[in-house]
């Protein structure tokens, strides 16, 4: 039997069991990761799972059961119990559910991958961490860590509405961290970001990174880190790097546009959004300059893929237009929920979860400025970068995060370093303010995305460019 | 099964190949609700087989669900071919030798065989109880085998059932919660969870904003279930001692004397697998006895690295963040049988209200994150019900703060002012581990901004 046809028989069952739709999704993974510390591999992992994870709608209610054998046997049980778990959600009803249209596919999808990531020697792998974390040693570094991850994804999706659709997702990564323990705190500089870059391409994303040419230098930082002053605390201009922005951009936007947490279905752990849908179409989110996309067509970025998982086509719409929130991340039943036309945001962590709304591609177009430019007209401010720690409401509203390392900006130029550079705001507020952004987009990858019951981890993308905010509180301590 | 399973595969590794190999079997379902009605219902059985090798000086390891012959056959050539390619591992720390269980785990038959209805029947309790508020949480039930043989001789196995409900009600812009977890089904009552987190909803509608600063604070036991999980992730971590990142000196008085930790999944209301990720069979572990700091966590490699012995912790999966400590718990002070708990405070809280002059209740801990892990700075944000407390008494719901805190500091000695009497356990948020919190009474808490900013 082929995939589709393990999928086609999980399907079967579930509409013979009563459902009135079902859909099952076959996935193969392959992972690698390795781990280096101070110049020695300290851990090299590979993985693989296979196995056939099927939705079924009874009535109003949703069941999901999952198991690892790809049997025929195997996956119509697991469509059976799929329905006999939707029938027992009955008996805590919800109201009428429907799925938004989506046209059935035949289609097939791959990522670009020029170098194929597992097929790359692992002496070679290695041979780079270990240079990398020996060379931060050499700088100054009490740990020097270098790590990858690379995951090789391929999945069959059938519904009883027709599709069939197979997609292939190449997926890696990496990056390169200094530690510098001082008396009574540690300082940490990575590059190009704490846990590394990721994308959907292949070893040469890597490659592209250059990790042995920035360890001297973050070495270096996170041993200045231990004597720079600290940030001052206050109220200031701030310019945080792109990487920073990207995780700005993942937590005070793209939580908040999530279609599931605006209706409440998240409300007891994620948590909902300050988002309120009478408002689509007109609220006042940020300053003009802020464009942001929902985009999972990018080529290369981390939330590419040519179908979600509800079989919904890739496609590009805005959620910030000029300032004004204009659209969300969905799936078919939360779609119709709120009355809207499109899904496409709904993903699964493999195939023994429950697919859910993700982000995929969540980031800003391109600004009008330079980061130089925002430096030269800043008299007075602090310009951080790299994230450090994130954290933020249950509503997305009140948010505090750290950089690795910031710098005091004074009369137009670049001065000190500062070390423990953190800021504290409240979302709409803080990008109202933002009067500078700059055409300097990266599309960085967030690999750790953690969200739903039981825990999935989630890979999403987010281009990001520097940008400028006024008024910000900085320098929170405790 | 399982030991047949991990016997198959180290009987494919070629000999003179050090060799373990971890079975484990997870069958998970949880019932999740929200706006007062189920809305995710999902279960799955896995069974995983987690290999690692030492060959020639050299160590990799590899995971696989395919447990056909081909897919066995598969894991045992790759782990190998990696093994060959990795630089020598100077680190290796040897596999665990021969050695007896404690325990074979708490093991429950009606909690592991619980049915989807039986838990959509708490979900409706719970929903029943609230009185017509909105309802949000999940009902969860698992059941857990594994199986642990190494080349080294020792072969052992395990298992273990957990049930687990958290729930919130929603009324006026105020949420209240209440969970728990247990290895009995019949423990688990979504009518009395449900009624106890709607009449913290209740009591918590209207809240005001005060200003930000130091106050004194009553956490409730779930709120000290994050201060437990940071001790853990950062604290007692036997990696992060080793690379001086931990705040932890075996031997100091660091925390005040009344606090005593000790991680024990073997013991009347423990929960987990009774052996490591390295076979070592798990044992109590006293962390910090009356403040005074006296372990960290190892595994093999981490107490290799530092001169000692494996507590018993090693990981599954990735090693490289390093041992932690995930059944760990706050014994209770001594019982204070004679304050009323009401409908609002939890009663492991209510005799600490009782002594506070002015201070604030705290139900949760929200969205932490370490600043700094040496010092453990952490910020976060309080969740589902904040209250005045003056003269003893909850005078008003207030309005979530923004904290900005250094753990041990909080914990530090002197600062302590009392510790609830009675300790409830609770699952973890996210992964498989198991917290045992009463509530805790400390002088001081930094709140660095309200509501609002």
């Amino acid at each position: 039997m082929s995939h589709f046809d393990v999928a086609a028989a999980a399907v079967q069952a579930a509409l013979d069991a009563g459902a009135r739709y079902a859909d099952a999704r076959v996935m193969h993974r392959r992972y690698e990761s390795m781990f280096a510390r101070n110049g020695d591999v300290e851990e090299l992992t590979q993985s693989e799972d296979a196995g056939i994870g099927v939705r079924a709608l009874v009535g109003s209610s949703w069941g999901f059961y999952a198991v690892p054998d790809l049997s025929d046997g195997a996956a119509r049980a697991a469509g059976g119990r799929a329905a006999k778990i939707a029938a027992a959600s009955a008996r805590v009803p919800g109201p009428a559910a429907d799925l938004v249209p989506v046209q059935a596919r035949t289609a097939s999808w791959s990522s670009e991958c020029v170098i194929d990531p597992l097929s790359v020697p692992l002496s070679d792998k290695g041979d780079l961490l270990v240079h990398a974390t020996k060379t931060m040693r050499e700088h100054g570094a009490d740990q020097a860590e270098g790590l990858y991850h690379i995951w090789d994804t391929e999945k069959w999706f059938v519904s009883s509405e027709g599709h069939r659709i197979d997609q292939r997702i190449r997926e890696c990564g990496g990056g390169i961290a200094s530690i510098a323990v001082g008396d009574g705190e540690v300082q940490r500089r990575s590059y190009p970001a704490d846990r590394g870059q990721y994308g959907t391409r292949g070893w040469e994303m890597v490659e592209s990174l250059d990790l042995g040419a920035h360890a001297a230098r973050i070495a270096d930082e996170s041993r200045a880190l231990l004597t720079a002053p600290p940030c001052p605390a206050g109220e200031t201009t701030l310019i945080l790097g792109d990487e920073q922005m990207a995780l700005q951009i993942h937590e005070s936007v793209g939580h908040a546009i999530e279609l599931d947490r605006i209706l409440g279905w998240e409300a007891a752990f994620a948590g909902t959004s300050w988002l309120d849908l009478n408002q689509l179409g007109s609220l006042h989110y940020g300053s003009e300059l802020m464009n942001i996309t929902i985009d999972p067509t990018l080529p290369g970025a981390l939330g590419s893929f040519g179908f979600d998982d509800e079989g919904t086509p890739a496609a590009r719409r805005h959620a910030v237009k000029e300032g004004r929130w204009v659209g969300v991340l969905a799936g078919r039943d939360s779609a119709a929920v709120a009355g809207l036309d499109y899904a496409g945001s709904v993903r699964a962590d493999g195939w023994a979860r429950l697919p859910m709304v993700r982000m995929t591609n969540v980031g800003l177009e391109p600004g009008p400025h330079t980061l130089d430019e925002m430096i030269a007209a800043t008299d007075d401010g602090v310009y951080m970068d790299t994230n450090r720690s994130w954290s933020i409401d249950d509503r997305r509203l009140n948010f505090q995060f750290g950089c690795e390392i910031g710098w005091e900006i004074k009369n137009g130029r670049r001065g000190r370093m500062l070390r423990n550079p953190t800021y504290t705001g409240i979302g709409p507020v803080f990008w109202r303010s933002m009067d500078m952004l700059s055409s300097e987009v990266v599309p960085w990858g967030t690999p750790n995305c953690g969200k739903g019951q039981p825990g999935q981890i989630g890979h999403t993308g987010h281009p990001a460019a520097p940008a400028r905010f006024q008024n910000v509180r900085v320098g929170v301590r405790g | 099964m399982s030991i047949e399973l991990a016997q198959r595969v180290l009987g494919m590794v070629p000999a003179g190949v050090e060799a373990e190999v971890f079975v484990d079997h997870m069958a998970r379902a949880l019932t999740r609700f929200a706006n007062s009605f189920i809305h995710q219902n999902v279960a799955d059985a896995t069974t995983t087989v987690r290999l690692r090798l030492h060959a020639d000086g050299r160590t990799a390891s590899g995971a696989t669900t395919v447990t056909t012959d081909e897919g066995l056959r598969g894991l045992v050539s790759r782990t190998l071919d990696a093994a060959r390619l990795c630089p020598p591992d100077a680190g290796w720390p040897g596999l665990a030798p021969p050695a007896a269980l404690a325990s074979e785990g708490n093991w429950n038959e009606e909690t592991a065989k619980a049915s989807p209805e039986a838990r959509a029947d708490r979900v409706r309790a719970f929903v029943d109880a609230a009185g017509g508020l909105e309802t949000a949480g999940y009902c969860r039930t698992l059941h857990w085998s594994a199986a642990f043989a190494n080349s080294a001789g020792q072969v052992v196995t395990g298992r273990t059932a957990e049930v687990a409900m958290d729930g919130i009600a929603r009324v006026e812009g105020a949420d209240g919660t209440a969970r728990v977890a247990s290895g009995r089904l019949s423990d688990v009552d979504g009518a009395v969870l449900g009624a106890r987190a709607a009449a913290k909803a209740r009591a918590g509608a209207g809240a005001v904003e005060l200003p930000p600063g130091r106050y004194e604070v009553v956490l409730e036991a779930t709120a000290v279930v994050d201060v437990l999980h940071n001790l853990s992730l950062y604290g007692f971590n036997g990696k992060a001692y080793n690379e001086r990142q931990s705040f932890a000196e075996p031997g100091a008085q660091q925390l005040d004397a009344a606090v005593t930790l000790v991680d024990d999944p073997l013991g009347d209301t423990g929960l987990g697998i009774p052996f490591d990720a390295e076979g070592t069979p798990k044992r109590p572990v006293e962390f910090v006895s009356g403040g005074v700091t006296q372990a960290v966590a190892h595994d093999r490699r981490t107490a290799a690295e530092a001169g000692g012995e494996s507590t018993g912790h090693a990981g599954l999966g990735v090693r490289t963040r390093g041992a932690l400590p995930v059944n760990l718990g706050l014994m209770p002070g001594p019982a204070a049988s004679s304050v009323e708990a009401g409908a609002v405070i939890d009663p492991a809280a209510a005799s600490l209200v009782a002594g506070v002059e002015r201070g604030l209740l705290v139900t949760d801990l929200w969205y932490t994150r370490v600043l700094d892990p040496k010092s453990l700075v952490v910020t976060g944000l309080t969740r589902n019900g904040v209250w005045l407390i003056e003269d003893g008494e909850l005078t008003r719901p207030v309005r979530n703060f923004r904290f900005t805190q250094s753990y041990p500091q909080a914990l530090g000695p002197g600062a302590v002012l009392g510790v609830g009497g009675q300790a409830t356990v609770f699952p973890d948020p996210w992964g498989i581990a198991w917290w045992t919190a009463p509530a805790l009474r400390l002088a001081s808490w930094n709140f660095t901004g309200g509501a609002s900013g």
